[in-house]
């Protein structure tokens, strides 16, 4: 078995564990399992937003406005929740669910109905849904002592001892996966990215598609807004800024071929957890954090070069292309 | 694989095969006759609007002002334009920008001159547009991905070695760069703006290596097959990216004075957004420099005419957002219509 046969998943498990181990060498403590579980929690809005845009990417397409999205929607659920304070905690995140995904539903229609470039598309949007924050806040701060407790407290109701927030994201990486592996629709986004021409002759609809692709990726983001805003008690202008890139790249670290058609649910969330298992090492071995920045950079960078350097497709290709591959020159 | 491969068959199941323009009549004539003359009269319209919304408009240094507002921006848009038009994309150049001006920070405190600061600003950013040209050229890698992962790299080298501090004491003469005029209203910054414009705008329009550059953008292989050596083609686009990010870098931090590593956050997206508005396609293979000129006008105009207006900044990106997408829907819109 040579390194290319072993698969994305298994590769990228094991440096997170080589990762952990030669931290616990020299600080046992983050290698305890409630430190662990932690870091987990801490990583599961990355993981959220990186089944979103997984399905999105996996569909030839691209969304980075998933980080203003999520802004935005946490501005909604804060003004509503500063506004009336009795609205049932039950409701908000559906409430956060759908507006997200009606906020996705625009960057799907621009593409599907308008025929815009995704990029495009949504470069636009993301910096639209950030002015409108601006607009509905007047810029000002929605701070902790304006929510309600049970507002707050949300995320945090630990049920079997895990925090609500790790159960949802665990709810939402069973949904994604059952989506993506047993409904005609997750076998669509493959065979979208894998061959559009081959697609449209087995009868799916390449826009319609990408369209569910980014209200689910505007849903998946929506619902974090909530949590995000109630976990960290706090809503402004920037939260999340720039962490649609945290994103993209822990669906490249996980093995999404950025040219759409492969990839898997537990290869991006392994690649969401190798970065939030850097993000809190750092601190913890006394590296400036300012060091994260360079280092999730060089992640990148490897993890495209080792996706570009096997042969093997990644994840299940179901639509082989026809013509001859591009050959990079 | 490049940013061409990702998005060519996006729409195309729904449409003919891809056409290849042809160019019997001049690129130059045939968009002026299109998407320029519409961005024109958007740039006139907003203008004249803008003349009319604030009585302080209409003046000399006023407008002189206004045009600090997108001639840094431009610069990196005219090489970024080119690399687009060749179907590829650098994220990474507002991260140039930060590692250049850290670079020359370092370098003024310990002391250099205006001659070697410029030397350096200038060849940080060829380093880091060859590092960016190997990876995608060499190796074989989407330029999206690349860049983004360069983004953070550059932006975070700039973290590690200045943290939340920042440098200031830049000679007086190097400030000259941002702050100084040539002739009464007309800044340094401006007339190298027009200066670049024409350069780039011959480069493109004019020459070999721009023909080279849609052919390599509309079919590498193709231009691969008739000679084009496309590699060499896109890395040198890497490098007049980096490097019009180092110019780009020296205007900016001879204007500011002084260095942090959060310099020109997310202007990479202000940069791609002048360059598709100017009319360049991100599928790569069309596009021109004068539409890029226009499109840095505009951008300018509605900045500094909002900025006259008391409009915070945050909200004036709705505008820019609306306009990105808006210039673009509608001619595809109206094509929809009349079918």
């Amino acid at each position: 078995m040579t390194l290319r046969t072993i698969p994305r998943e298994v590769i990228l498990g094991l440096v997170i564990i080589a990762l952990c181990g030669v931290i616990a060498a020299r600080f046992p403590n983050f290698v305890r399992p409630s430190n662990l579980l932690s870091v987990a929690t801490d990583t599961a809005p990355l993981i959220m937003l990186a089944l979103g845009q997984f399905a999105v990417i996996v569909t030839r397409c691209i969304d980075l406005s998933v980080a203003a999205n999520l802004a935005l929607t946490g501005m909604i659920c804060a003004l509503l929740n500063v506004a009336m304070p009795g609205f049932p905690m039950g409701l908000m995140l559906p409430l956060a669910l759908v507006v997200g995904a009606g906020l996705g539903a625009i960057n799907g229609v621009l593409v599907w109905k308008v025929g815009i470039p995704p990029i495009v598309v949504t470069l636009g949007t993301m910096t639209v849904f950030r002015g409108i924050i601006f607009l509905l806040s007047g810029g000002s701060w929605v701070n902790a002592h304006e929510m309600s407790a049970s507002f707050t407290q949300f995320p945090r109701i630990p049920v079997l001892g895990i925090e609500l927030l790790a159960w949802i994201a665990v709810i939402a990486v069973l949904g994604v996966y059952l989506l993506v592996t047993r409904t005609a629709l997750g076998r669509a986004f493959y065979a979208v990215g894998g061959n559009p021409h081959a697609a449209v002759y087995t009868g799916i609809d390449v826009g319609r598609t990408q369209f569910l692709a980014f209200v689910l990726s505007g849903a998946l983001a929506g619902m974090t807004g909530y949590l995000w805003v109630a976990r960290y008690a706090v809503a402004y202008v920037e939260i999340a800024n720039g962490f649609e890139l945290d994103v993209v790249a822990a669906c490249v670290i996980g093995g999404v071929a950025i040219a759409g058609g492969a990839g898997s649910v537990g290869g991006v969330v392994l690649g969401a957890l190798f970065l939030g298992v850097i993000k809190n090492a750092l601190p913890v071995v006394n590296i400036s954090p300012f060091w994260q920045l360079a280092i999730s950079g060089t992640a990148i960078i490897i993890a495209v070069a080792l996706n570009a350097r096997s042969n093997r497709p990644k994840g299940r290709i179901i639509l082989k292309k026809a013509e001859h591959s591009h050959e990079p020159v | 694989m490049s940013l061409s491969d990702l998005h060519a068959d996006m729409t195309e199941p729904r449409r003919a095969p891809r056409t290849i323009p042809d160019r019997l009549t001049s690129p130059l004539r045939r968009n002026l006759l299109g998407w320029e003359s519409l961005l024109l009269i958007v740039g006139i319209a907003i203008f004249i609007l803008n003349a009319f919304a604030s009585p302080y408009f209409l003046s000399a240094w006023s407008l002189s002002d206004a045009t600090f507002n997108f001639t840094e921006k431009a610069m990196i848009a005219f090489a970024m334009a080119l690399l687009i038009v060749a179907g590829e994309i650098d994220l990474s150049v507002a991260s140039i920008i930060a590692l250049a001006s850290t670079a020359m920070g370092a370098a003024a405190t310990a002391g250099a001159g205006t001659p070697v600061l410029v030397l350096i600003g200038l060849g940080t950013g060829l380093l880091c547009g060859a590092f960016n040209g190997t990876l995608v050229t060499r190796l074989g890698l989407p330029s999206i991905v690349v860049t983004i992962g360069t983004m953070s790299l550059f932006r975070g080298i700039s973290y590690i070695v200045l943290g939340d501090g920042a440098y200031r004491g830049y000679p007086t003469s190097f400030q000259w760069f941002g702050q100084g005029y040539v002739f009464w209203v007309i800044s340094f910054e401006f007339v190298l703006f027009a200066v670049l414009a024409v350069i780039f705008g011959l480069l493109l329009h004019k020459t070999n290596f721009g023909r080279a550059v849609y052919a390599v953008g509309n079919n590498p292989t193709a231009a691969l097959f008739s000679g084009i050596r496309v590699a060499r083609v896109k890395m040198t686009l890497f490098l007049l990216t980096g490097l019009m990010s180092g110019v780009a870098a020296i205007c900016l931090t001879a204007r500011l004075g002084s260095t942090r590593p959060s310099i020109a956050l997310g202007m990479e997206l202000e940069v791609v957004t002048m360059v598709v508005l100017g009319g360049v396609s991100i599928l790569g293979g069309a596009g021109s420099i004068p539409g890029v000129v226009i499109a840095a006008f505009v951008l300018g105009l509605v900045t500094f005419g909002l900025g006259l207006l008391n409009v915070p900044g945050i909200v004036m990106s709705i505008f820019t957002g609306a306009l990105l997408i808006g210039v673009i829907a509608l001619p595809r819109l109206i094509a929809k219509w009349r079918r």
